[in-house]
């Protein structure tokens, strides 16, 4: 019981991580109609970052804080010189030049910071185990990531539920030309929430860079589940983002931790060891599909 | 014979297609020539994904369905021979039919899910898929896992070695022909023009009584199982197949390919991969000799001439020859 607790809660971690970055996607998606595939490395771009003003001010604390305003204005910068030019254009346009900045911004990191990855480690007064119920341990830094994701989720529905920049928001996911019309500063709208976006990826890749490592292209696999996130929840709902990030977060878990042992009940040892790695990888592929089979957009897209 | 090519050589667009098929049917001679072996193998490599390019054109370009992950079947074929390959078959006469077979039953398989989406959801969907088969070769600890799988090249007992570098290429290149010939007979029979006219407008295609989603789905299906054949051809060309093959960054670079030459028209993919190369092999040195080690770097010149293209250059090479013939 206790370990399926633990599982549970790594899911829920994860999920909560995979949320902080697929929130910005779908918002961009929503609002400005625009794929973004360099949102993952606005990730990449928030974990380096993080290092480098964690190494000037050796505290955790303060390097996390200090990049969270420096991915907002990179997301600014990125938004004002290429994005902008973006809006108007078809889907291929911007997969085209957003795929550009992937490759510009993977060779910047190289060029800066060098090919070796990087670590940052656990912050010392997280580095212990606390008793999430008597006599079972969890990680600290775990914990405090549950935590913060979960106030980050909260602040976050809150700021597009309950006030007015919300209601914009919302009203330009759903129709932009409409708010443009109503008088609402839609390029102030639209900088607005890349930089949001920017910041989410940026404070994601700050969270995972401990338990994970930095490192090139690091950006890059996690977009494409955070793609697979807003494609479940339908594109631009924020609701959905945070209800597929969830069920990924549990799916994939379940997937590394269960199905070996699931397989070995109806399969050979060696055959289930084999086959258990390349069906976990599939299950949240396989769960996506089953979705679109059932609603072709999601399941809090609007439908067509 | 003669006469109709004087008469396309008064075009400049004629006179360009021309001229770049006959280096490229001349390229083993004078490579040989010129001492410059590395050429061929690059040459080797841009008519592979030339016939890649032009497979994916056909959806992208014909079609307007921007598939993210048309390195799948760069994969599916490629792995197809090397397991074959592992388990003993080196037939070629074998191992390309189930490649290509598979690659398109690949293609049926995700048409029938993706297609029922479009727009947004579509490219995200196929990319998805693409990565899901990038797994699950990763994960295939007995064909080399994420290091890959080093095989022999498929025989083609008393026809053709594979191992000769001219005869290779050569094969590539009238394959190439054959697949060039195919996409101009395609662009312009019944079947293409519901397709380019479901690009369009796919509700007034539609509503003329066109089943557009069939239609759309035996087009994915042909473009997967040419995408199969040039798997098939790449992993001839190392004699090596790895998941690296079929990284989602394969799959842009093959958009990158097409939108460069010129979407939907019958040459632009060749064009596409050929300056493609050339910017890949010529950037390096080019940054190199302004500053010692910033060939390395390339990319970084690279990716805002993406930008560039996706913001300015939407014709692509294609529209620089003048008027387009398809489209």
């Amino acid at each position: 019981m206790d370990y399926v607790l633990i599982q549970v809660l790594n899911g829920v971690q994860l999920g909560l991580l995979m949320f902080l970055l697929a929130a910005g996607l779908t918002l961009t998606f929503g609002i400005m109609d625009l794929v973004n595939l360099a949102h993952g490395s606005l990730y990449m771009m928030g974990a380096y970052l993080a290092w480098t003003f964690i190494t000037w001010t050796d505290s955790f604390v303060l390097g996390a804080l200090l990049s969270l305003p420096a991915t907002f204005a990179l997301g600014v910068v990125v938004e004002a010189v290429v994005m902008r030019r973006l809006y108007a254009r078809d889907h291929l346009d911007q997969v085209l030049a957003t795929f550009g900045l992937i490759l510009f911004f993977n060779e910047l990191v190289r060029a800066i910071w060098g090919p070796a990855g990087k670590s940052i480690a656990v912050p010392a007064f997280l580095g212990q185990t606390v008793e999430i119920l008597p006599g079972v341990p969890y990680p600290a830094y775990r914990f405090a990531l549950i935590v913060a994701g979960g106030v980050v989720a909260i602040l976050l529905a809150w700021l597009v539920t309950r006030t007015r920049m919300g209601m914009v928001i919302r009203a330009g996911a759903s129709n932009r030309r409409m708010i443009a019309a109503l008088g609402v500063d839609i390029e102030l709208l639209f900088s607005l929430v890349f930089g949001l976006g920017a910041v989410f990826a940026g404070l994601a890749g700050v969270m995972a860079a401990p338990i994970a490592s930095v490192k090139i292209g690091m950006g890059d696999d996690i977009l494409i589940l955070a793609f697979v996130i807003i494609v479940i929840g339908g594109i631009g709902s924020i609701k959905g983002a945070f209800v597929a990030a969830m069920m990924v977060g549990q799916i994939d878990i379940f997937g590394r931790t269960y199905l070996p042992d699931l397989l070995k009940t109806f399969l050979s040892p060696a055959a289930a060891s084999g086959a258990a790695p390349a069906l976990s990888q599939m299950m949240v592929y396989i769960v996506m599909a089953g979705v679109l089979v059932w609603r072709p957009t999601g399941l809090f897209g609007q439908r067509q | 014979m003669i006469a109709p090519l004087i008469a396309a050589m008064r075009t400049p667009r004629g006179l360009v297609t021309v001229l770049l098929l006959a280096v490229l049917a001349a390229l083993p001679l004078l490579t040989q020539a010129f001492d410059q072996r590395y050429l061929l193998s690059i040459g080797t490599r841009i008519v592979i994904w030339s016939i890649a390019a032009v497979s994916l054109n056909m959806i992208l370009g014909y079609g307007g369905l921007v598939s993210f992950g048309h390195a799948a079947f760069f994969g599916i074929g490629g792995y197809a021979v090397g397991i074959l390959s592992a388990s003993g078959v080196q037939d070629g006469w074998v191992q390309w039919p189930v490649a290509i077979v598979a690659a398109a039953a690949w293609a049926a398989l995700i048409g029938a899910l993706s297609l029922r989406t479009r727009g947004v959801y579509f490219i995200m969907i196929t990319l998805a898929f693409a990565q899901l088969v990038y797994y699950v070769s990763a994960s295939l600890e007995v064909y080399g896992g994420d290091d890959g799988l080093n095989i022999s090249r498929s025989r083609f007992s008393g026809l053709i070695d594979l191992r000769d570098k001219a005869s290779f290429y050569w094969l590539c290149l009238v394959l190439l022909a054959a697949t060039l010939w195919f996409c101009s007979r395609f662009a312009v029979s019944r079947f293409g023009f519901v397709l380019r006219g479901a690009r369009s407008n796919d509700q007034r295609m539609t509503a003329l009584g066109f089943p557009v989603f069939q239609y759309r789905l035996v087009a994915l299906v042909i473009s997967g199982a040419f995408g199969g054949l040039a798997g098939v051809l790449l992993a001839n060309e190392g004699a090596y197949v790895s998941p690296a093959m079929m990284s989602w960054v394969k799959s842009g670079d093959l958009i990158v390919i097409v939108v460069l030459g010129g979407m939907g028209t019958l040459f632009g993919p060749l064009y596409g991969a050929i300056a493609f190369f050339a910017l890949e092999e010529s950037l390096k040195p080019l940054l190199d000799l302004l500053h010692k080690g910033w060939g390395e770097y390339w990319q970084i010149v690279f990716g805002p001439m993406l930008v560039l293209v996706a913001l300015y250059a939407k014709g692509g090479i294609d529209s620089l020859l003048g008027r387009r013939r398809h489209g």
